[in-house]
Formats: C-alpha cells, sequence, structure tokens
C-alpha cells in the first residue's frame, strides 16, 4: 500500500510541476542555441512582449477554470484600447483613460456574462457574437483610422519603473492578483468547483450565476488594462489591433495546464505557459528560423500541450480506476 | 442435473498500476441460468465483466465459450461472439429515438450504403412486438424512465441474438414494480436458452433470481456454489470476510421537539398539497414507487426548485426558501440521490470537497486559513471514517462509499439541524451501508432531524421512527414505528388502500 502511495506522490508531483520543469529545459536548450538569448535585456523584451498576451491569459484562466472561456478578449482590447486614447486625447488625463479602458472593458464583458448566465448561451457563441460587436464598435468609432500623436499615453506601455518595464509590473501585479484571487477567496474556489461539477457546486450553495458574472468582470478589467498597454506599446489607438490575440491567450493557458474541461489551472501555470511561448519565438527569431516556420511550430507546440493534458488525464484516470475498483 | 457449461473463465490474472484487480479468478457459467456475482465494491466484479466484454484486456488466463478459447478485444468482438452487457450506469443519447438507439452502430443499409429506415422501422416493431413492449419507435429516449431504458438495452442484447447477457447492477435505479418486470423478462431469458451473469448487492433479489452464486473479494473468488447450498449469512460473511450482523439494530433515541413543518407544499405538475413534521432526534422516511415525488418535494425544500404554494416552518419561524444558500442558512442540508452529479466535485481534492459548502469558515480577514481548514477537514473525515490515503487526493479515486462519506462530511462542517438523505446507501456495498446506518443514529443521538428518502423498503423500516409513504405527487399514508411492514408501506405506495385525513 505505502508503494502504492509513494508512486502515485511521486506521479501527482510530476503532473503538476512539470510544466516547469519544461520551461527550465527550454531555458537550458535557448541558452545553448544563441549565445544572445541569456541577458538581461533580451529576457526584459521577452517579459514586455508576452505581457499584453498573458494579462489577457490570466482572465482566460479564470474563465476556463470555471468551464468558460472567451473569445471575445482581443476585440474588447482594441474597443477599450480606442476609447482610452481617445478619452486621454479629449481630457488629457491619464488617469481618466486608464479608468475608461477598464470600465469599457468590464461592460462588455458584464454583456457577455448576461448572455451566458440569463439567456444560458453557450460562452463559446456569446463571447464570439461580443468579438464581432466589439471590433465593429473600435472600427465605428475610429472610423476605421488608427489615432496617433498620443503624447504621454505612452507612459502605461513604455516606461520604466526602477529598471523595470511598466508592462511587466503590470503582468506580475495581475499574476499575484490572480493568484490571491484563485486561492485565497471564496470566489477562487467557487471558480474551481463551478468548473469542476456546475450542478454540484449549485447544490452546495454555490451562486453559480454570480460567480460566473464575476469571473467576467475580473476578466473586463484585465481585458481594460490590457488595452492600455497594447495602445501605448504601439504609439496609438489602432482599432484593428491584436487581432488574434485572443488564440495567443487560450494558448499559455492551455500550455500552462488550464483544462478545458473545467475545474483545474493555476496563474503560474499560465505565466510559465506565456513564457514557453515567448521563448521559443524569441529564439526562433534568434537563430533565424523562417517566420511562417515558426508559426507552425507554434501551431505544434499547442497539439502537443492539450495531447499531453488529455494523455495524463487519462493515465490519472486509468490508475485510479484500476486502483478504485481492485482494492 | 447436468447442464452445459456456456462461458467458462479460467486463470484470469488483471493488475493495474499497483494494484492486482484480479488474481487467478475461474468460474463458470451455465447455459439457460442466472449467475449472481456478489462482493463489495471494488471486490473485483465489474473488472472481471469488462474483461468477459473485451473493454479490459487480461494479462493472462483464457476465456472459454463453448469450450473454445476466444479472444476477446473490444465490445464489437464481445457482441458478435453474443456476450452484451448492460452496464450500470446507463450511457444513452437523450435526443435519439428508440429505434435509432436499437441499431446505433449496427444499422442495416440498403445497396446504396445508406441506413435504411424502413428495415429499421421494421425490425423495430417485430422486436417489440415480439417482446410484447408497447412503445412507440419515435419516442425519444429523453422521454422515457430508467426502467424504459433498461428494457431497451436489454431487447438490444437480445436483438444481437446475445446468449450471455451481463447485467451489472440493473436494478439499482429502479422500483419494485419495475422490478418485477425485469425478473420476468429474465426468466423468458432463461428459458430460450440465454445465461445471464447478474451483479447486485441486495440480498432478497440474489436469493430470488439466481441459479448459482460465486462470491468475490479482494480480487478473488472465494466460493461458487448453487443458490441452494447457500443462505444470506454465508454470502454476507463471504463477502466481507468477517461476521456482519446482517440486520441493523435500531437504538432508541428521545424524540424532541418539531424541527421542520411543512404545510400544503406544491410545485405544480410535481406534487401537490403535501404536509409533514420531523423533530428532534427523529428519522423520517419517505417511502414510494420511483416518480412518486420524492426527490422533488426534497429539492424543493432543499431550494433546488421552486415552489408554488405552501409554508415551510423551521425552528418556529416561517421560512421562505429562494435557493440553497438560504437552506443552508437555515441548517438544512440535503444528499443528493445522484452524488456523481450533484454531490462531488470529481477532479478536486476531498479537502476541497470537504470545504465547498463552509468557505467562509476558513476564508476570512482576506485570506485562506490552511491550517483551521487542514483541521476541520481532518476531524470531520475522521469523523464520518473516511478512507483515504490523503486529504489532497482526488476524490474520484475514492469508492462510491468513501466518496457518499466525504459528502456527508461536507454538510456536516455546515453543522446542520436538518439533514436530507435522499438514497444515502445506493450504490455503496454492505460494509458502507452500515457505516452509514451507525453516522444517521450518531446524529440523531445528537438531536438532528433526518429524513431519510429511500426505495429499499427494509432499510426504511430498520432506520426510520415514522414513515410518509407517497402516490403520485401526493402523501397517501404515514406510519408509525409499530405499524410499520412492507407489505402496508406498498399498499399505501401503490394505492391500493387509502387513509383518510393524512394531509391535515
Amino acid at each position: 500500500m505505502s508503494k502504492v502511495n509513494k508512486q502515485s506522490l511521486w506521479t501527482s508531483i510530476k503532473s503538476k510541476y512539470s510544466i516547469y520543469f519544461v520551461l527550465i529545459v527550454l531555458f537550458l536548450v535557448c541558452w545553448l542555441a544563441n549565445e544572445n538569448f541569456v541577458s538581461v535585456e533580451n529576457i526584459k523584451n521577452i517579459s514586455t512582449q508576452i505581457s499584453v498576451g498573458t494579462i489577457l491569459a490570466f482572465g482566460q484562466t479564470i474563465l476556463i477554470i470555471s468551464g468558460m472561456l472567451d473569445l471575445s478578449s482581443a476585440s474588447v482590447l482594441a474597443l477599450a484600447g480606442v476609447l482610452s486614447v481617445s478619452v486621454y486625447k479629449m481630457t488629457g488625463s491619464l488617469l481618466l483613460a486608464f479608468v475608461a479602458a477598464i470600465l469599457v472593458g468590464v461592460i462588455c464583458n458584464i454583456l457577455n456574462g448576461l448572455m451566458v448566465t440569463r439567456f444560458k448561451t453557450p460562452p463559446f457563441i456569446a463571447t464570439l457574437a461580443m468579438m464581432t460587436i466589439a471590433r465593429g464598435a473600435a472600427l465605428m468609432y475610429t472610423n476605421g483610422q488608427n489615432i496617433y500623436q498620443i503624447g504621454a499615453y505612452i507612459k502605461f506601455g513604455q516606461g520604466r519603473i526602477l529598471g523595470m518595464p511598466t508592462p511587466v509590473i503590470f503582468m506580475v501585479t495581475l499574476l499575484v492578483l490572480t493568484w490571491y484571487l484563485l486561492r485565497h477567496t471564496v470566489f477562487g474556489r467557487s471558480i474551481y468547483a463551478i468548473g469542476g461539477n456546475e450542478e454540484a457546486a449549485n447544490a452546495s450553495g454555490i451562486n453559480v450565476n454570480r460567480i460566473k458574472m464575476q469571473a467576467f468582470i475580473i476578466n473586463g478589467i484585465f481585458v481594460g488594462i490590457a488595452g492600455v498597454l497594447f495602445m501605448s506599446r504601439v504609439n496609438g489607438g489602432m482599432p484593428n489591433g491584436a487581432v488574434g490575440y485572443e488564440f495567443k491567450a487560450l494558448t499559455a493557458a492551455v500550455i500552462g495546464g488550464t483544462s478545458f474541461s473545467g475545474g483545474i489551472g493555476t496563474a503560474s501555470g499560465t505565466l510559465a505557459g506565456a513564457f514557453i511561448v515567448g521563448f521559443l519565438d524569441n529564439i526562433m527569431v534568434l537563430v533565424g528560423v523562417n517566420s511562417y516556420l515558426q508559426q507552425i511550430v507554434r501551431g505544434a507546440i499547442i497539439a502537443l500541450a492539450v495531447i499531453y493534458d488529455i494523455w495524463a488525464k487519462t493515465k490519472r484516470t486509468k490508475r485510479k480506476l484500476g486502483s478504485a475498483e481492485a482494492k | 442435473m447436468n447442464v452445459e457449461v456456456k462461458l467458462r473463465v479460467s486463470n484470469i490474472e488483471k493488475s493495474f498500476p499497483g494494484v492486482k484487480a484480479l488474481d487467478k479468478i475461474n468460474f463458470a457459467v451455465k447455459k439457460g441460468t442466472v449467475h449472481v456475482l456478489c462482493g463489495e465494491n471494488g471486490a473485483g466484479k465489474s473488472t472481471l465483466m469488462k474483461v468477459i466484454n473485451g473493454i479490459h484486456k487480461p494479462d493472462s488466463g483464457q476465456i472459454l465459450i463453448d469450450g473454445q478459447v476466444v479472444e476477446i478485444s473490444n465490445p464489437i468482438q464481445a457482441r458478435s461472439l453474443g456476450i452484451s452487457m448492460i452496464f450500470q450506469e446507463l450511457n444513452y443519447m437523450p435526443e435519439m429515438t428508440i429505434e435509432e438507439s436499437l441499431f446505433v452502430g449496427n444499422w442495416p443499409k440498403d445497396k446504396f450504403g445508406k441506413v435504411d429506415w424502413k428495415e429499421i422501422r421494421k425490425r423495430t416493431l417485430t422486436l417489440l412486438e415480439k417482446e410484447q413492449l408497447s412503445y412507440d419507435p419515435e419516442t425519444k429516449l429523453k422521454d422515457l424512465t430508467v426502467s424504459d431504458i433498461q428494457m431497451l438495452e436489454i431487447l438490444k442484447a437480445i436483438s444481437y441474438n446475445s446468449d450471455i447477457i451481463i447485467m451489472d447492477e440493473p436494478t439499482s435505479a429502479i422500483t419494485q414494480k419495475e422490478v418485477e418486470v425485469l425478473f420476468k423478462k429474465i426468466n423468458e431469458l432463461k428459458a430460450r436458452g440465454t445465461s445471464i451473469i447478474y451483479i447486485s448487492h441486495k440480498m432478497d433479489e440474489i436469493f430470488r433470481i439466481a441459479d448459482e452464486i460465486t462470491v468475490f473479494r479482494d480480487g478473488c473468488v472465494v466460493d461458487s456454489r448453487p443458490k441452494d447450498a447457500y443462505d444470506m449469512e454465508t454470502v454476507i460473511t463471504q463477502m466481507v470476510g468477517r461476521k456482519l450482523e446482517s440486520v441493523f439494530q435500531k437504538e432508541d433515541i428521545k424524540i424532541g421537539g418539531t424541527v421542520l413543518q411543512v404545510k400544503g407544499l406544491t410545485s405544480d405538475g410535481k406534487f401537490d398539497n403535501v404536509s409533514f413534521e420531523v423533530s428532534e432526534g427523529e428519522i423520517v422516511g419517505f417511502a414510494g414507487l420511483m416518480g412518486a415525488g420524492r426527490t422533488e418535494v426534497m429539492r424543493v425544500l432543499f431550494g433546488l426548485d421552486p415552489y408554488q404554494a405552501g409554508e415551510i416552518t423551521i425552528k418556529n419561524k416561517n421560512v421562505n426558501i429562494k435557493n440553497v444558500k438560504t437552506s443552508i442558512d437555515r441548517k438544512m442540508v440535503m444528499l443528493s440521490e445522484d452524488r456523481r452529479r450533484f454531490g462531488i466535485i470529481p477532479v478536486r481534492s476531498v479537502r476541497e470537497n470537504v470545504s465547498l459548502s463552509s468557505l467562509r469558515k476558513f476564508i476570512y480577514d482576506g485570506r485562506l486559513h490552511p491550517e483551521v481548514e487542514n483541521q476541520t477537514v481532518t476531524d470531520f473525515c475522521k469523523k464520518m471514517n473516511v478512507k483515504t490515503p490523503d486529504y489532497e487526493t482526488s476524490i474520484e479515486a475514492l469508492s462510491g462509499g468513501n466518496q457518499q462519506k466525504v459528502v456527508l462530511a461536507k454538510w456536516m462542517v455546515t453543522n446542520p439541524d436538518i439533514l436530507i438523505l435522499d438514497e444515502p446507501t445506493r450504490g455503496i456495498d454492505v460494509g458502507a451501508k452500515h457505516e452509514i446506518y451507525k453516522l444517521m443514529t450518531m446524529l440523531a443521538k445528537q438531536g438532528k432531524a433526518l429524513i431519510m428518502v429511500s426505495s429499499e423498503l427494509p432499510e426504511l423500516i430498520m432506520m426510520c421512527d415514522k414513515i410518509y409513504v407517497m402516490s403520485k405527487g401526493k402523501i397517501t399514508g404515514v406510519l408509525r414505528r409499530e405499524e410499520f411492514s412492507q407489505e402496508r408501506i406498498m399498499a399505501y405506495a401503490t394505492e391500493t388502500i387509502s387513509q383518510e385525513g393524512v394531509n391535515q
């Protein structure tokens, strides 16, 4: 019996920390592959590059754990971003611009949440609709034109505090916030329960609709912040910006071990997932891999991550079924 | 009587990582007989059946049909060899019609390779007629009861011309009346020469239906004899490997003041004008056939479904139950009949499952207090006698009985006054059942009010102080302990007699 326990402990450690192991191995491989990879500036560079996508990924992580997802995050990012830039140009207040972005993110996500909780639309469909609506709204508002000359607005995304790029500071702060929410709050525990078994969560006294709504609202705040950082980094309000970022975010979450069947996932796993993608992209550029091939590699990584996730899960269930049946 | 052996397994061994599930299993099923397998959960019965059905591959050993060694590597192959299995947990596609479901995976095709719906209709009607079942082939499965679907599964097995049918706890979800129909069918099948392997926990059934009995324990065959050479006591002793009191002794517990009072509770289309009372230290039973509305009443009481009329009074206070939260706040909790659906969060740990309904006890001052949580979880799991390697193990790794104890522990952490237990012993083994009875007694002693819904009359008669009987959404009778008898309860449940003044 003790042998069985030891074995399952080791397997559980393996499955729990495998993603960090992969990250470290990748880091070492990159180090060996190119001498320019390991330098303070390059690592800062990678971190800055992944920050916007990773912030979206934290929101996705919360939603995926609870059995939902957000396809609209990149479009809402664009809408929040252009409105925020234009608020700044009108008022000259960075604070108001920041608040405006968050407000837009939250409103769009309240609509997502209403569709899901009130009208029982599957999150995939609800956020697919929002994806199209928000992008359309961003384009309509700007008449399809980019907004340039954004002045001090670039401080959000291009500034440094104590030598640290501001996007990285935002990313780390939201990492800690996501970790705190998932680990230390009733909300977090409820999220895992709802994703694991919604009906049982409801029968345990959890207000499922309220928690789902809160998850969308938190996602909205993250999307708003990501919108500010993105526009600031590209020096303008771009209604066509960040296309495909929702998938970048989903990729980071999935590689980081968040399970699409719900109930499983962590903030730090998602960060690791984002860095894995970031390292890969960076090293491919450094060693001069053809940019089309880069895409193929990125896709293959997603496929591998999901296959591994499913494989690890069936192995786990099989082992458990075996031991439960034969005890 | 010398009957030929239809199916024989010899020296079957099967290991899963870390455990030996089957250890040199030998047994034989004779043609045209019912062979019952019993054993506690995890004794290896289901694993063996999965080996015979081609779901698991044995590590060593042989399977012989009609004396020929056969290799079975998947259920389709098993089917072609005449083996069909009816699973304990029926998996079906609710949107399918009866005729579609009968031929799923085996559709007859016309000369263009297109599914031949006319042929399907013809064969379905012939089959239904032959078995004297009055279903409409176009009815969707979601509109049928569990026992109807089970009957269809049997029909499917017949349509494949199976001569070995495996039934894994077929009566765990159907009522007494439906059990009779099932048994009649089994006898018909027997008469045609079909061999049936029947897995069950229910002793009275086993002795009614079996020709031979094989007892499993810890992956081994303990004994195999014709039914007449067995008695209930022996089977139970062999199953648990120790002498177990086959009947649980109810203790005398002092009954206090009324805790819960329900008056004229009505939910349109489900039940009507239901009134009852439960007191401190009392165990109140709810009997009735499936579909009588017992679970529906409990769901409304617990806040899972809305109600249209009626008054609910808890400790002399009128309460309006809006959702589950309000009833938990009023110290009323419910253990659901469907543990997998409403009880457990499968991917999460035992710890998280236990603390789920009392999170505010561990999360305060803006953070989680793991030491408080671990202490509470440990305390309650010990009290409930949960057997688990540790509390971080995911709950799906535990046996059914232990999962049930974890769910009970979750509710105990909320410190309830009223516990609604809907089929608390369904699908768990004899040993775990006794533990549940013991826990119920302990809770009643602490002055808690207990409501027990059960389809097993002996269990209700053994445990309860008072039994309400329901039929078609109404309470048709109420019995005090001294009036208990299976016959009377069944009479009320089928409304062959009626009692005046129950609903006043």
